[in-house]
């Protein structure tokens, strides 16, 4: 195990090296300005303004976020991140007990499956930017705190993979254990509980990684439009110094990149715990 | 009735004019089964044979009240079918052993007694009796799929057996197995039944397994499916490998493919058994 996870973090290093040596590959290649292909801008530029060095990034992170204080930036991205994560973290714990909920029901009322389904894919084609003011106007309104706007947002973009995935997992008994069960005469939610759930983990576990991400997505693009101070706010005040201090930018988005893979490795720890006495194929 | 009534109250399971058709009343409707009636004692040994599509699941289906009859009745231990099952009177076993993979062997087998809302102390003390009966004792924390195909179909036996139930309803449960393994499955099936004094109501579509398991082989036919023969086994309760050399053993076998023949409708016609009917 220790070994796999040794290669593992190394593969991971190896990895990031090559994206930095691609990243300045293109900028010693790259045209300084850009190039448009038949009338579309399509080749970046590769100035530093538009793309740093990447040690520039990694250097920016030990100045300070404003001229003339001491303290880096990197100790403010730190609390930026840890807001975030946290908002993540409950997003995706709402989103999963939602959407954890919903297929349950659906799958209890088949006529519920076919009258909700419609309305569950359809919120995901909701604009974020367009709810988010509607629920900071809701969340105004009732005195809720603003973390719970967020964090509400951000499990209304986790719900929805773990719904179709338990939905999709709550069909997995094969029809000789449904039988078993009936032979028990074990009602519905017993034979929820002691099958059908336990059935549905292998299918679960991809829903609840792609919600982890999602979670991530939801609370920052939320405190982009609510001004809740985590890394998405962060993101959004850095850019606009992009042009005078184009390094401080990408700080950010490596507070945000390692908060998807906490939120990632998090599932997959998890993963690891709830599929530990499983057949191995069926964990790969 | 009165006759019934007073069979009923001996037998283990009494089938009384059942049929059971499929999409009756509509053009595509199969009638699975027609006017059947079996009465099965207690501590018999019966098998259902047939070729494929002589209904002979759903027969045990129709015991197990998986499913309900179109007409007749169905009485398990002197009770309706429905209420043996709500009652939990009888046990279980399929082909696909149909254990649950995250489940131990030990968890496997005390999962009925879980839903009987047996405390832990009584299950665990179950569960033991039923690893020791099937020879699985120091298998008791291994999951299933550690374990080979026949360890994981015994498994499945003593789940059904757990909670002790008087009835054992098994359809093919060794079909998926080899022959090796079969035959010494069909060995300890017997053991573990006389010793547990248990009645069973087994299907297959392997001739020598009827034969060699059963005091009675219902022989069955399709389309309709209906029982065309009741063939007695008459071999004694104690049965082992050389009962499988025994010369009444042989003339049983011949006894059922020759029913099995006259249940296809062609007496004296064709070399092998019975179109779907293994002389396995």
């Amino acid at each position: 195990m220790i070994s796999r996870g040794a290669r593992r973090a190394g593969l991971f290093v190896v990895a990031l090296l090559c994206v930095a040596a691609l990243w300045e590959f293109y900028k010693v290649v790259g045209p300084e300005e850009g190039a448009e292909v038949f009338g579309w801008r399509l080749v970046p530029r590769a100035s530093d303004r538009a793309m740093p060095h990447t040690w520039e990034m990694v250097q920016r992170l030990f100045d300070p976020e404003v001229r003339g204080r001491d303290t880096p930036i990197w100790v403010a991205v730190v609390g930026y991140s840890w807001y975030t994560f946290r908002m993540a973290l409950v997003g995706l714990l709402l989103g999963g007990i939602f959407g954890i909920g919903l297929a349950i029901v659906m799958a209890r009322f088949k006529v519920l499956e076919r009258g909700l389904l419609p309305y569950v894919i359809a919120s995901q084609t909701v604009p974020l930017i367009a709810l988010a003011p509607q629920v900071a106007a809701i969340g105004g309104n009732w005195d809720l705190p603003k973390w719970t706007w967020v964090a509400s947002l951000g499990a209304f973009l986790a719900f929805f993979p773990i719904a179709v995935a338990t939905l999709k997992g709550l069909g997995n008994a094969p029809a000789a254990s449904l039988e078993l069960m009936d032979s028990y005469a074990a009602g519905w939610w017993r034979t929820l509980f002691k099958l059908r759930l336990p059935a549905a983990v292998p299918t679960m576990v991809p829903g609840m990684k792609l919600a982890a991400t999602a979670a991530v997505i939801g609370v920052i693009v939320s405190e982009i439009s609510t001004g809740v101070r985590g890394i998405g706010f962060a993101s959004l005040t850095y850019g606009q110094k992009a042009t005078s201090d184009p390094a401080q930018l990408y700080t950010a988005v490596f507070g945000a990149a390692t908060i998807g893979l906490l939120m990632f490795g998090l599932v997959v720890a998890i993963e690891a715990i709830a599929m530990r006495n499983r057949p191995q194929e069926a964990g790969a | 009735m009165s006759a019934m009534d007073s069979l009923s109250a001996s037998a283990a399971v009494v089938v009384d004019g059942v049929s059971m058709a499929f999409n009756p009343g509509r053009s595509n409707q199969v009638d699975a089964l027609v006017d059947i009636d079996l009465s099965i004692h207690r501590g018999d040994f019966v098998s259902l044979i047939g070729p494929s599509g002589c209904g002979k699941s759903t027969l045990l289906r129709l015991i197990a009240n998986l499913i309900e009859p179109t007409s007749g009745t169905v009485l398990v231990n002197g009770k309706s079918a429905t209420q043996s099952r709500l009652d939990q009177d009888y046990g279980m076993a399929f082909q696909q052993s149909g254990l649950f993979e995250w489940r131990t062997v030990r968890k496997n087998i005390e999962l009925p007694l879980e839903l009987k809302g047996w405390n832990k102390a009584k299950r665990a003390k179950r569960a033991d009796e039923m690893l020791d009966l099937v020879q699985l004792a120091d298998f008791g924390s291994h999951m299933p799929w550690q374990l080979s195909g026949g360890m994981q179909q015994r498994v499945a036996i003593a789940r059904a057996l757990a909670s002790h139930p008087p009835l054992l309803l098994m359809d093919e449960p060794f079909g998926a197995l080899d022959e090796m393994t079969r035959e010494h499955m069909q060995a300890e099936l017997l053991r573990i039944c006389a010793a547990a004094e248990t009645t069973v109501v087994f299907v297959t579509h392997s001739i020598p397994e009827a034969v060699y398991l059963s005091n009675r082989v219902v022989v069955m036919s399709p389309r309709p499916g209906r029982i065309t023969e009741i063939v007695d086994v008459d071999l004694g309760s104690e049965r082992d490998d050389d009962t499988r050399e025994d010369d009444l053993f042989y003339k049983k076998i011949t006894e059922v493919r020759e029913a099995l023949r006259g249940a296809e409708g062609q007496p004296g016609h064709g070399a092998g058994g019975a179109r779907g009917v293994e002389d396995r």
